[in-house]
């Protein structure tokens, strides 16, 4: 290409990059700035005073750290007990040929397709009657999200568990059994490290998800304020024409961070591994 | 294969076995029994006897005109974040094969901000820069105290700017992929029969490239028909009077704050089932153009 256009595609390509990057760049200024300057008529694109203050606020007053906390350990239950039972479930259904196997395959496909947010109902009432058994995973607790959430992160992370398990060939099995290794240790010292790089992608799929939610936040946590997570919290704290938006972008700052940093961090593999899903 | 090989099979997949049929294929058929009773706030703390309705809660729908003004807003709003969605995109993708690595490392770092950016903090962040009193983008304009959320049209185009924001990467980065993986050698080879750039653009790259926009197109439907978060958050649970409701808010309004759970429920089956639908297209095309699953 010439010259000159591919110099004007660059200069086109930097103006849109900033007005994409633009509202997180806001965010954490806003986050940043003094409480006058957040209000103040006439805001500048820069700040001279950052300070933590609104950081502070946010985490004290509106207890955000606790959120905080809660998000984190759903998303990480979520993600460590998906892990396990997808991977097992990989295992058998790329490992073992057995009767029904194919109509489990074509439900893992099927039920990928249904809208979880339609469930909302039903699962309310499931998880209010396991809560009077079982008051852990009742509504008002965390329980209650990591159980839908792990339902919904599974079918996807064992399909895509799956290529990643039907790669590892079958002889590797075959010499660990001659060299006497039983079932168990080759399934987690042989296999499991060898699926690593699937577990990366489909775990950061599965955190994103767990910790993103608000629909089943909002639905389960009604009554406990000291269970919330982060999205419901934040959404809270919105208030008509009373905002504190120091303390709220400094929320949101707090939230985006987390997944910003896992996205940079695996997205060359999230991409060839969302393309391999696509693929199959 | 070794004898016991059905049962160790067994015993890997029980665990997931378990938690799908549990929370996953137990609560569909709860969801399609409850759209047939009535159930509302009587029948679930007041001990009310449990009414079978049958197929009433859906005449009921069918016959109400707020269900029909919500599923069309759903359509065109779905409609709107699709084409907005995959032009900017796929806009998006075809400059980044255009530049030199270091602009596209920018604009892919940008991309990648905006969809890491969780549904409930950018919403919140959207809200903010278009705030009627504080907002960036009232200063700029000069438009102080205008409200962006106020009239039914502009609310629903502000929020669809800011599904488009956080969707298009996905489809910008797919398309980038598609693209580099065309053989240069074809390319030249259109170029050398004498094709222009776009021509070669339209008869060879467009082609090459069908079956993948038909996925991220798929995929932004399915994904768009059933916004909630955003919708929820930048229009206050679905806007004045619930002008700016889709059917997922709806439902959702329906079983949790009006109380009417076979309503709800009723919802979210019409809702599975246009989805459903949508995919059954979307495998029939796939199969059309020869892709296999």
């Amino acid at each position: 290409m010439k010259r000159p256009s591919r110099l004007i595609a660059e200069l086109v390509t930097v103006v849109i990059a900033a007005v994409i990057a633009f509202p997180l760049y806001w965010m954490v200024l806003t986050a940043l700035k003094p409480a006058d300057e957040v209000i103040s008529a006439d805001p500048r694109p820069w700040t001279l005073a950052p300070t933590l203050d609104n950081f502070t606020r946010a985490l004290t007053v509106q207890s955000f750290g606790r959120y905080f906390v809660n998000s984190l350990v759903v998303a990480l239950v979520v993600v460590v007990l998906s892990l396990l039972m997808s991977f097992l479930a990989a295992t058998a259904l790329t490992r073992f040929r057995f009767r029904g196997r194919t109509t489990m395959l074509i439900m893992l496909l099927v039920v990928q397709m249904v809208p979880v947010e339609a469930l909302t109902v039903p699962l309310f009432f499931m998880m209010r009657s396991l809560g009077d058994t079982v008051p852990a995973f009742g509504l008002n607790h965390l329980g209650s999200l990591v159980l839908v959430h792990l339902a919904f992160s599974m079918p996807f992370a064992i399909w895509m568990l799956r290529g990643f398990v039907a790669a590892v060939p079958v002889e590797l099995e075959e010499a660990a059994t001659l060299d006497g290794a039983s079932r168990f240790r080759f399934l987690w010292q042989v296999l499991f490290p060898l699926v690593a790089p699937g577990l990366v992608a489909t775990s950061v799929l599965a955190f994103i998800h767990a910790w993103n939610d608000f629909l089943f936040a909002k639905t389960f946590i009604i009554s406990a304020a000291e269970n919330q997570t982060l999205p419901l919290a934040l959404q809270v704290f919105i208030k008509p024409d009373q905002n504190d938006w120091g303390a709220i972008m400094a929320g949101s700052t707090l939230m985006t961070i987390p997944v910003l940093v896992f996205f940079v961090l695996v997205q060359r593999r999230l991409v060839s591994g969302l393309a391999g899903a696509v693929k199959g | 294969m070794a004898r016991g090989d059905g049962r160790t099979a067994f015993a890997y997949l029980t665990p997931a076995l378990l938690v799908l049929g549990g929370l996953m294929a137990y609560p569909i058929y709860q969801l399609v029994l409850i759209s047939l009773f009535d159930y509302g706030q009587e029948q679930v703390s007041g001990g009310a006897p449990l009414e079978f309705l049958g197929l009433g809660n859906y005449t009921a729908l069918l016959a109400d005109p707020q269900f029909w003004t919500v599923l069309w807003q759903t359509v065109g709003f779905a409609a709107t974040c699709v084409v907005g969605t995959l032009v900017v995109g796929a806009a998006l993708a075809v400059l980044a094969t255009r530049v030199r690595p270091w602009a596209r490392m920018l604009l892919f770092l940008a991309a990648l901000g905006a969809w890491a950016t969780p549904a409930v903090a950018g919403s919140t962040i959207w809200l903010f820069l278009f705030d009627a009193n504080f907002g960036l983008v009232n200063e700029v304009l000069g438009s102080t105290g205008f409200s962006w959320t106020f009239d039914r049209w502009i609310a629903f185009g502000l929020v669809a700017a800011q599904v488009i924001w956080c969707s298009f990467p996905f489809v910008m980065v797919t398309l980038y992929a598609g693209i580099k993986a065309i053989p240069q050698e074809v390319i030249e080879a259109a170029a050398l029969d004498g094709a222009s750039t776009a021509r070669t653009a339209r008869s060879v790259m467009l082609p090459l490239l069908r079956p993948l926009i038909l996925v991220v197109t798929i995929q932004s439907i399915i994904w768009d028909f059933k916004v909630f978060t955003q919708i929820y958050v930048m229009t206050s649970g679905g806007g004045i009077a619930g002008r700016n409701l889709v059917l997922n808010v709806y439902a959702y309004q329906q079983a949790f704050a009006a109380s009417e759970y076979g309503l709800g429920a009723t919802i979210g089956v019409v809702m599975t089932a246009l989805l459903l639908l949508i995919t059954i297209g979307y495998l029939r095309a796939l199969r059309k153009s020869g892709e296999e699953l």
